[in-house]
């Protein structure tokens, strides 16, 4: 069996892959994340729990930029996220270095937002082509390797509109996968899912973790958290409550807003 | 509708067919009388009026109105194109977080929106009158030369037709989900690539239909550069009427190419429109064409069964 990441971008050296230091995000008076701390490693699966609007989905989208951090530090393999340090200055990255970082992240989202107006094949063509300026043939040919894998190699020529839930989210991890990322951010990817879809995801995701990809998946699926993750964090209100690993915080878990939350998801 | 012919049972004995009495609709009759009776009373109105209906054949085809008629399909397009490009450029500086660039767009839309072409058209025509020298640096020349009926009746309509289309743009780009601008983001893509590739082709079946509308209506529009001597199809046959005295029958004639000109459009738009709808719904609907061929196969398939009973 082929793998689905035939060759993962390997990290610069043993430092975390992610790493964030005081990071708080305000939007206008609302403050949303208050100082989070974490380290995720190479080759890990980190997985983020917590309550609705406590900030996991903003924390993934400060990883890649798609937010502006308000203070703090945050790194990825080492380079630090949308800006440049030249002493004690910060310069903020232009655009096109934004976009250059933001290659090596993939990104799935809980609404998979693919492109509604080209097919799967084309989806999955779609950023090597433009943004490294691949040939077509040499994206046609990955792009369907990773169709294939992800069990949708007879529905290249479908829209997404002809596509199931589950396969419009397996199409879009294997968009993401396309442009060879170290590091792959879920936001809630098998939330919007009916329950007999959620396997067919996260089959696929537990193939990625097996693979050796780092992953940072927010997530309400405990039982893949347990089986699959190699850290866990609870977050409430912006800051992490609790972490260790994904066996521990879930069986005994230390603090009393983990154990009630806990005993609603369980 | 006819899809019942496929539907075929298993079953070796075909169900009786129901032969009921159909409901009558007195109230239809009633309804399609009076509208008809209506129509011929118009129309013997117009047959009985002092209009030669001879003349209107001979001036169909006459060259002067073929220029004219020529005169306005590419003026119209030109307006049009001109307005597209301006357009998309106007709504994306509409949207922009630059408070200099989106306050411009608003007092364009504003200002062209709000004065009729009539007056555009005519200031363009005598914009010598505010410069008279045109000096472009590399190009000097008077204003009155470079200002030709054409470039009056282009830059009135065309930048006319911007205001209007840079808000039908708007609405199509703010139509586009803000997931798709996240995903390329996310990808790798910048904002030009997003714009282009994702944004812009789905934008584009809000964005079609209007804008169809308004290619439509710049058809007949154009018909107001006849007051900047521009020679489309209007000027052209009120220069026939006046040496001719068939006054009302050459408009008769004008609006005949109108509306071959509009139903020639209105079928392309058909297909821009279809083109656009790809990804949109599970099946495109079928063209014209090919809802003919598939009732005709269907009919033949229908008939069949019976000739081997
Ligand atoms: N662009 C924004 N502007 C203002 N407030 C925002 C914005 N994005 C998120 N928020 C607020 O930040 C808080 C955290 O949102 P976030 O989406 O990160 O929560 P979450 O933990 O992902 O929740 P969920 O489990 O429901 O997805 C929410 O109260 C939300 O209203
Ligand atoms: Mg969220």
């Amino acid at each position: 069996m082929s793998s689905l990441v035939k060759d993962i971008t390997p990290p610069s050296s043993g430092a975390p892959m992610v790493k964030a230091e005081g990071v708080h995000k305000s939007f206008g008076l609302a403050h949303i994340l208050k100082g989070i701390d974490l380290e995720v490693l190479p080759r890990e699966v980190f997985c983020l729990i917590g309550p609705s609007g406590s900030g996991k989905s903003t924390f993934l989208r400060c990883i890649n930029h798609l937010e502006k951090i308000s203070a703090g530090r945050l790194y990825v393999d080492g380079q630090l996220v949308g800006y440049r340090q030249h002493g004690d200055k910060l310069y903020e990255l232009k655009e096109k270095e934004v976009a250059a970082q933001r290659r090596d992240i993939g990104m799935v989202f809980q609404r998979f937002n693919l492109f509604p107006h080209m097919t799967a094949l084309e989806n999955v063509m779609e950023a090597p082509v433009q943004v490294k300026g691949e040939s077509k043939a040499v994206a046609r040919e990955r792009a369907q390797r990773l169709l294939d894998r992800v069990g949708l190699g007879d529905r290249t020529g479908h829209y997404p509109a002809q596509l199931s839930g589950g396969q419009q989210q397996r199409v879009a991890i294997a968009r993401a996968l396309a442009m060879q990322p170290k590091l792959m951010l879920f936001d809630e990817p098998t939330s919007a899912l009916d329950p007999e879809l959620v396997g067919e995801v996260l089959d696929v995701m537990r193939d990625l973790a097996e693979d050796g990809m780092t992953m940072i998946v927010v997530t309400h699926e405990m039982g893949f958290a347990r089986e699959v993750g190699d850290s866990l964090v609870f977050m409430d209100d912006g800051v992490v409550v609790e972490s260790g690993h994904p066996r521990d915080v879930l069986t005994n878990p230390q603090h009393d807003r983990t154990k009630s939350f806990l005993s609603k998801v369980l | 509708m006819t899809d019942t012919v496929d539907k075929t049972p298993a079953a070796s004995v075909p169900p009786e067919q129901i032969k009921a009495i159909p409901v009558r609709h007195y109230g239809r009759w009633v309804a399609a009388a009076v509208v008809i009776a209506v129509l011929v009373l118009i129309g013997v109105a117009f047959s009985n009026a002092n209009i030669n209906y001879g003349v209107v054949p001979d001036y169909l085809t006459d060259g002067t109105i073929l220029s004219g008629a020529w005169h306005t399909l590419y003026i119209s397009v030109l307006a049009m194109a001109l307005g597209l490009v301006l357009g998309v450029i106007l709504a994306i500086m509409r949207m922009s977080s630059n408070p200099v660039t989106s306050t411009v767009a608003w007092f364009y839309v504003w200002f062209f929106r709000g004065t009729p072409v009539l007056v555009q058209l005519l200031l363009w025509y005598n914009i010598a009158l505010v410069f008279p020298i045109l000096n472009l640096g590399f190009y000097k020349d008077e204003m009155n030369q470079v200002m030709t009926p054409f470039l009056a009746a282009l830059l009135g309509l065309g930048l006319n037709e911007a205001a209007y289309m840079s808000e039908i743009v708007r609405a199509g780009i703010q139509s586009v989900d803000e997931g798709q601008t996240e995903a390329s983001h996310a990808l790798g893509m910048t904002q030009g690539k997003t714009l282009r590739r994702v944004i812009l082709p789905q934008a584009m079946r809000v964005i079609v239909p209007p804008t169809g509308n308004e290619f439509i209506n710049m058809l007949k529009t154009s018909s107001l550069a006849y007051v900047v001597q521009f020679n489309e199809l209007i000027k052209r046959a009120t220069d026939i009427s006046s040496t001719s005295l068939a006054v009302v029958e050459m408009y008769f004639v004008a609006s005949i190419w109108y509306l071959l000109l509009t139903t020639i459009f209105s079928i392309v738009q058909y297909y821009i429109e279809r083109r656009y709808a790809r990804g949109s719904s599970r099946s495109l609907p079928p063209t014209p064409l090919q809802r003919l061929r598939r009732n005709l196969s269907q009919w033949a398939s229908f008939r069949r069964p019976e000739v081997a009973r």
